[in-house]
């Protein structure tokens, strides 16, 4: 936010990685606390509370993969795949064993904190290019699992319908119910986010991020954290992939194909490696982009083009544009999002005494 | 030429305004709202850039002949590149603007709207594809399949096969050709259920996505196999691979029948020609080929315009399953608004009108359709085109077959 910290002193380290570093930040996370909770769903219209939820749940899976890529340094093209394997588990929970929703959400994430550690494995021999394809294979078999194996998809059609959230006997189904459903899981992920990265785990996965030869010498377990980083972060994505199911209302291995794990890659390269406030940005440009791109040319496109071709322009366009605005944002500022964000607010934060 | 840019984004900008104003005005002298989802960018372009078109001329005919009922119909289209939460936002979207119809496309997509469309009491239609026990308007009361489902298709085709055959499949052997998804799996349990009643023998090859590679298949259903027809269930661009090995390693293709998806013009000209693909027969769920009387229609239309017909002609396939779709959508509204001639109808006044659709052929363009609030598949029939002589050429009428066997699969698939 834009304050000047005069005045503000830190005389010890814990103050200095306080989740409030300043007196101020508390009453601007009070301030967004009344704006997400009081303000935004109620005067929205429903259209738009569905798209925050995208967003939401985007998030959720966008910090969880921040975790292994941008702290711990470790690739993962399998994410999808973790997502497929929460949302499973939480269907088969939820429809056979009629569980509710606190013992789905984290069961799904637990599983898939399992599988994602199996699938960690690997990380403990081989880096960069090479781990992305073990992981892409992650990807594939955990596809190919569920597609064909009845009893975990449900049938041939591999989709398991599930029935909306209930809270003490109150059906979560309109949007703005699933809103805040959604919001609770995207503060607590946010939350638990900042906390372990400014944690003893959060501190050694970035030592093992920066150089894991130097961090095994100071006396980093490097199997243990890698396995660890690889198991919270898959954590995140099956908690997502549950979110998606019950907000979809339907688990169905087509919505967490391999396009999707490259989509999360993309919110996360955009947003801002290894910071937080970056993956929320990442996974706020990702989804509202092409919807921004196309409000636009539906207004606008009508006056260069025929308007029957316009139907045709607006999906292609939206993808070149897409495309050109990823690109242009990266060689503006390859940091990501989080560092552009930095960079005007350090100009503000001098302002107009720059020097 | 920047001024000459601004002045033109400024002057576009006006025009918008005005063209809002004017559209909010325009809005309460009568409308209907409709929505239809689309892919011409995604994985299944190749059907989507035919039929959306078809589905857009169709609506502009009857609009352009003074609407339904007094009403116009507005029709908003969202591309959503195939991807589910795209398609979500989508829908999301139409019910802000009011629709009383989706559109919906794609297997996943219309099973991840079910729950919503049920709940928001949305009629949403998913012709040829999507889940085929959603036929069951009972079950599922929002969601119309409105043609053939996968099940329907599978029966058809075994009936089809065992005319080809000369009235029995005792003894015969069967192979069925299969693209490894859910929507390529799903006519399994039908057709597993046929052979025992017909005493033929079935084997199932799968085709991993995304199907371009099927040679290994090809050979064994031909070479050890040794099957007598082949029933091909494919998508994108699969098919066409199909009819290109199935050719290499000398299987007439007459013995050949394949389901709706993998049988448009696009397939047979990727496959090499309608030379190369001779004899190949295609199952359809709207007619084939641009001369029935709609199209005149259509052309006259974009004569008045001054313009040429549409170029989407050629690929008359999945243009006139777009206008299948939205006939069904018009008849629908049609329904709807002589049922409440006021006008300002529901989802749930569209979802009675769609109940109510009964013999609207065309002049054999359209299937005789008999939609009910039990049966939302509206019967299931499809018609069985072959690749002969630079064109499709109808070889069957309108039939469907087996409703002993899909009630059953039906009654299966049931929750307990």
């Amino acid at each position: 936010m834009f304050f000047r910290e005069s005045g503000v002193f830190h005389t010890t380290y814990q103050r200095d990685m306080a989740l409030y570093p300043m007196p101020i930040t508390k009453f601007a996370v009070a301030a967004f606390a009344v704006l997400f909770v009081g303000v935004l769903p109620f005067s929205m219209h429903e259209y738009y509370v569905s798209i925050v939820n995208l967003v939401l749940i985007a998030v959720v899976g966008a910090l969880g993969l921040n975790i292994l890529v941008g702290y711990t340094g470790q690739i993962s093209i399998g994410h999808g795949a973790f997502m497929s394997v929460g949302a499973y588990t939480a269907a088969n929970l939820i429809v056979r064993l009629d569980m509710p929703f606190w013992v789905a959400v984290p069961a799904g994430g637990a599983m898939a904190a399992l599988i994602g550690a199996v699938v960690g494995i690997p990380s403990l021999r081989i880096k960069g290019l090479y781990l992305a394809i073990a992981t892409l294979a992650a990807q594939l078999i955990i596809e190919w699992t569920i597609n064909h194996v009845p009893w975990i998809s449900g049938g041939v059609q591999a989709s398991i319908e599930v029935p909306r959230p209930r809270l003490f006997g109150y059906v979560l189904n309109s949007q703005r119910d699933l809103y805040f459903f959604l919001l609770a899981f995207a503060t607590v992920a946010i939350v638990a986010t900042l906390n372990l990265v400014r944690s003893r785990i959060g501190r050694a996965f970035i030592a093992i991020r920066d150089q894991d030869i130097a961090a095994e010498i100071i006396g980093i377990n490097i199997f243990r954290y890698k396995l660890l980083a690889f198991a919270i972060s898959s954590f995140y994505a099956g908690v997502t992939g549950v979110l998606y199911t019950y907000y979809l209302g339907i688990a169905n291995y087509e919505q967490f194909q391999i396009v999707v794990s490259i989509d999360y890659l993309a919110m996360i390269i955009i947003g801002g490696l290894g910071s937080v406030l970056g993956s929320i940005f990442g996974a706020i440009f990702v989804t509202l982009l092409p919807i921004v791109i196309r409000l636009f040319m539906e207004s606008f496109g009508s006056l260069l083009f025929d308007p029957k071709d316009v139907l045709n322009l607006i999906p292609m366009l939206r993808l070149i544009l897409f495309g050109a605005l990823i690109i242009v944002f990266l060689v503006l500022e390859p940091e990501g999002l989080d560092r552009l964000w930095r960079n005007i607010r350090n100009y503000f934060r001098v302002w107009p005494f720059s020097y | 030429m920047t001024g000459s840019f601004a002045r033109r984004v400024l002057a576009g900008a006006g025009l918008g305004i005005a063209l809002t104003v004017a559209g909010g005005a325009f809005a309460q002298q009568k409308e209907v709202v409709v929505g239809l989802q689309c892919d011409r960018t995604g994985a299944t372009q190749i059907v989507g850039t035919s039929l959306c078109p078809g589905y857009h001329d169709y609506v502009a005919l009857v609009n352009s002949k003074g609407g339904v009922e007094g009403h116009k119909i507005k029709v908003l289209e969202i591309d959503h590149e195939y991807k589910v939460p795209q398609g979500m936002e989508a829908y999301e979207r139409f019910k802000k603007e009011g629709a009383v119809i989706v559109g919906v496309y794609g297997t996943p997509h219309i099973q991840a709207m079910t729950q919503k469309l049920t709940e928001d009491k949305i009629p949403g239609t998913s012709p040829g594809f999507g889940t085929a026990a959603a036929a069951d308007g009972q079950r599922y009361p929002y969601i119309f399949p409105i043609a053939a489902t996968y099940w329907s298709q599978g029966t058809a085709a075994v009936k089809f096969a065992k005319d080809q055959m000369g009235g029995s499949l005792k003894d015969k052997k069967i192979a069925f050709l299969f693209y490894d998804n859910p929507a390529g799996r799903e006519p399994l349990p039908v057709l597993e259920e046929l052979a025992k009643v017909e005493g033929f023998t079935m084997q199932t090859w799968a085709v991993p996505p995304p199907g371009v590679e099927m040679g290994a298949q090809v050979l064994d259903i031909t070479q050890r196999f040794r099957a007598d027809f082949v029933l091909a269930h494919l998508f994108g661009r699969s098919p066409s691979v199909s009819i290109k090995e199935l050719k290499r390693v000398g299987f007439p293709l007459r013995k050949v029948v394949s389901f709706v998806w993998g049988s448009g013009e696009a397939d047979i000209e990727a496959a090499g020609g309608w030379a190369a693909a001779e004899g190949y027969n295609t199952m359809q769920f709207a007619g084939v080929g641009s001369e029935y009387p709609v199209h005149k229609q259509i052309v006259e239309m974009y004569k008045k315009d001054g313009k040429p017909a549409p170029k989407e002609f050629a690929s008359s396939v999945y243009y006139n399953r777009g206008m299948l779709i939205a006939v069904m959508h018009v008849e629908a509204i049609r329904n709807a608004l002589k049922a409440k001639p006021g006008g300002g109808i529901t989802g749930e006044d569209a979802k009675a009108g769609f109940e109510k659709i009964k013999g609207i052929t065309l002049d054999g363009f359209m299937p005789p359709l008999e939609v009910t609030a039990k049966d939302h598949e509206g019967g299931g029939y499809v018609q069985i085109f072959q690749v002969k002589g630079g064109k499709f050429e109808k070889t069957t009428d309108w039939f469907r077959a087996y409703p002993e066997v899909l009630a059953k699969a039906l009654k299966d698939h049931a929750p307990k």
